[in-house]
């Protein structure tokens, strides 16, 4: 049997699919291919809020949906990540307070899953984020002040998606997702192991192209993890106002994909998560979905008023759920984390935090004439026209003064 | 799909087996002058693209097994594997969003959208990441893809296969935009399309599809790689397509047969009319058009489309800005008028025939002729 819409329903429960990549993924689980896609009954949590691991027959796991713990080193590297991406939240928000950026999507609240998406991936992936994944793009290696150029308000991207196999900051909610499926075609069909981690938000999973991307991508069998921040609100509409969905994570089934629910402010059990889909993905399992639990701490953007559609209370109950605190406490407790540990970490976000003052502390001088030279490989016509009267318009200014 | 895709440095022996395939039934093609159908030509342009070039994809619906609903596709998976020509799920954006993503990874993606209204599910992708993605990367990323459209009506087709789109992507900064007429065209301006390292939308008047020409299939094939050698082409130009004194008509895509009606039949009456092919859309010969204009001091611009705020009325400007004092009455337009596309049994009101265009041209103010 293949997993397809090709045969009839079956009178009792399906046998083991007998081929394709999926199916042997399957086999290492022993169980059935509902069993396999559909998440597991809860969310995969491994630390509790307050900091302690949950007892493995507690995690909430059943057969197929176990994860091993992450090793302490990877934990450690995770927390470093972890500090930096919330000062950079925190730096970044000054710095639209002080005038000197236009807007910032801020993550803070979600930094676990900023950091797992960053570290889940290998150098030769691909990373497709949104407006709201700059600490994800910084923490996979891209130069902080670059990140902030769309928001600054200089360029509409600050930074060649080559150099990190980093796709464009996307704003148009998941058109990005089918890019992302398109390098992983392009990859595969050249059989290379590439993997592509493409994100987006819950409200955006109610977008027409969400629904392509995911189609696209299992049709296709491609490599690729849909990593769905799932932060309760888009802009001011809750998730139940997108989606009857069980929860997004269900979503996958009806693509044929698997779908897995993380508690999101468990930077553990988001590794381990995320790291076991990059895996199968890698082995041919085909694509598949990760929904991360968790909440978007501040307003939408700083433009926005988050008192008009959201109580107090329910900001202080994801308060006590934060995911810097309990990974703190939990390291600390396993004895991972010392206070040395503590003090480089400081240093080092707030040497993030100094390269973004300073970054965007500068004046940046533009080039008019930008505006012509990327238009197409090389200007049209018109466009050259365009641009040598844009030129004597500002000598005849320059003349003037 | 069973093999993988190699790079031409390491063909395998599938892919290398299709292509020596493909290549031998090119060297055995006629040679000289044949009739052929524009729709063969471009169905040619892709053959010897993908047989140059691995990187040369082509998807879309139907456009595998069947070779498209228009056969242009024909012989693609047969020849070159269901890995370079394969049918997608019905999903146009995520066709176009889908070939966005394996541009930016190497490949050089040829996507069918099948019918010009159904390509509109797309015009996100299209609008704010095929025409964008160069631009806000400052050149990073290069999208070298090429969106083929079948479009205008003029076959009688039902509601939604007749659009002439064009306004919508000419209009849209970072969009090339070809719209062949002649057979000749649809296989140099689709090689063009394809090389270009800027994503392309190719508007196939479906209505000439079959129409036929004598083309010399070596020579066009000689001139492109003589274009690609030099770093030349005859990319972005407009042609003339007949010469004439008295009055331009200026054309493109499905229009220019008529226009070229129009000027046979004036001919009779003693009236002596140039047609340009404006081949191009954007970028936009200026250079071309307007010397024509200028030289006959008249001119008609003629599309399916309706005319207002249409790429006709684009061109009424810029020869206006260009050519004031050289016009000896204000220029024309013939175009479809301002409602849907009409059902069969009324396209003929609508689209733009020779007697209207030759009104058109009665009324240039011939009295005033020194
Ligand atoms: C196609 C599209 N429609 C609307 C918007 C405006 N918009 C920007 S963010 C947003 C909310 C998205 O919410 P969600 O997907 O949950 O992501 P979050 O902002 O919560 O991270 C909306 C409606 C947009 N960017 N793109
Ligand atoms: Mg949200």
């Amino acid at each position: 049997m293949t997993i397809s819409a090709n045969h009839e329903a079956p009178d009792e429960a399906p046998a083991m699919p007998g081929d394709g990549a999926l199916a042997e993924s399957l086999l290492k689980f022993g169980i059935s291919v509902e069993d396999y896609m559909l998440p597991a009954r809860h969310q995969i949590q491994m630390v509790t809020p307050d900091g302690v691991l949950v007892p493995l027959g507690e995690q909430g796991t059943q057969p197929g949906h176990e994860y091993p713990l992450p090793d302490d080193s990877e934990l450690l590297a995770a927390y470093e990540q972890l500090v930096i991406g919330r000062r950079v939240n925190d730096q970044n928000s000054a710095l639209v307070r002080q005038g000197r950026m236009a807007v910032y999507p801020s993550s803070h609240g979600q930094e676990a899953c900023q950091v797992a998406a960053a570290l889940c991936i290998a150098d030769g992936d691909w990373m497709f984020p949104t407006y709201r994944d700059s600490v994800a793009i910084m923490a996979r290696g891209i130069d902080p002040v670059q990140v902030m150029t769309l928001f600054r308000g200089d360029w509409h991207g600050g930074y060649n998606p080559h150099e990190r196999n980093v796709g464009i900051q996307s704003t148009p909610l998941t058109t990005q997702l089918l890019h992302g499926v398109g390098v992983a075609h392009a990859a595969k069909l050249r059989g290379e192991k590439t993997v592509v981690l493409a994100m987006c938000g819950d409200g955006a999973t109610s977008e027409g192209d969400f629904h392509e991307a995911l189609n696209f991508a299992a049709v296709f069998k491609l490599p690729v993890i849909f990593f769905v921040q799932n932060n309760k609100y888009a802009i001011s509409v809750p998730l139940a106002q997108q989606s009857a969905a069980p929860s997004l994570a269900h979503k996958a089934v009806g693509y044929g994909m698997p779908g897995e629910r993380v508690d999101g402010n468990d930077l553990v059990a988001l590794l381990a998560v995320l790291g076991r889909a990059v895996k199968l993905a890698r082995e041919g399992s085909g694509p598949l979905l990760v929904e991360a639990h968790t909440y978007r701490m501040q307003a939408h953007t700083n433009a926005d008023d988050a008192t008009r559609y959201r109580e107090d209370s329910e900001v202080a109950e994801w308060q006590a759920k934060d995911p810097l605190t309990r990974m703190k406490t939990y390291l600390t407790g396993k004895g991972v984390l010392s206070s040395e540990d503590e003090t480089r970490i400081a240093g080092r976000a707030e040497a993030v935090a100094a390269q973004l003052r300073q970054g965007l502390g500068e004046d940046v001088t533009v080039d008019p004439q930008d505006l012509f030279r990327h238009v197409f490989s090389s200007p049209t016509p018109q466009l050259e026209k365009q641009s040598a009267m844009l030129a004597d318009e500002l000598a005849r200014e320059e003349a003037a003064q | 799909m069973s093999q993988t895709l190699t790079t031409p440095s390491a063909a395998n022996g599938n892919v290398s087996a299709a292509t020596a395939k493909a290549a031998a039934k090119v060297a055995s093609s006629e040679e000289g002058p044949q009739s052929l159908t524009l729709a063969k030509a471009i169905n040619t342009a892709l053959v010897d693209a993908m047989h140059e070039d691995e990187a040369v994809i082509v998807f879309g619906e139907d456009v595998g097994t069947l070779g498209g609903v228009f056969r242009i596709t024909d012989g693609l998976t047969k020849s070159f594997g269901d890995q370079r020509c394969f049918d997608t799920p019905l999903a146009e954006s995520g066709i176009v969003g889908m070939a966005v993503g394996m541009a930016m990874n190497g490949m050089r993606p040829v996507v069918e959208m099948q019918f010009d209204a159904f390509a509109y599910p797309a015009f996100e992708q299209i609008v704010s990441h095929v025409a964008k993605m160069h631009n806000r990367t400052k050149g990073a990323v290069k999208l070298p893809m090429v969106i083929r459209i079948p479009y205008a009506g003029g076959i009688g087709g039902v509601e939604h296969h007749c659009d002439s789109s064009e306004a919508y992507y000419a209009h849209t900064a970072g969009l090339k935009v070809y719209a062949p007429a002649t057979v000749a065209d649809g296989y140099r301006m689709l090689r063009e399309a394809i090389d270009s390292d800027d994503p392309v939308i190719f508007l196939e008047p479906k209505k000439l599809y079959w129409s036929k020409d004598l083309v010399d299939l070596q020579e066009l094939r000689e001139q492109h790689a003589d274009n690609t050698r030099a770093g030349t082409s005859g990319e972005g130009r407009a042609a003339v397509a007949r010469a004439g004194t008295d009055a331009t008509l200026i054309a493109y895509g499905p229009s220019v047969p008529t226009a070229l009606a129009a000027a046979a039949a004036a001919a009779e009456e003693g009236r002596s009319l140039e047609v340009i092919d404006v081949r191009s859309i954007v970028p936009f010969d200026d250079e071309t058009v307007q010397a024509s204009v200028r030289k006959t001091g008249r001119a008609v611009v003629i599309a399916e489309a309706h005319g207002f705020a249409s790429v006709a009325s684009e061109i009424v400007a810029r020869v206006q800005e260009g050519c004031f004092h050289h016009l000896a009455a204000p220029i024309r337009r013939v175009t479809g008028f301002d409602v849907p596309y009409p059902a069969p049994k009324l396209e003929h009101y609508y689209l733009p025939g020779v007697d209207r265009i030759l009104d058109a041209v009665d009324d240039l103010q011939w009295e005033d002729q020194p």
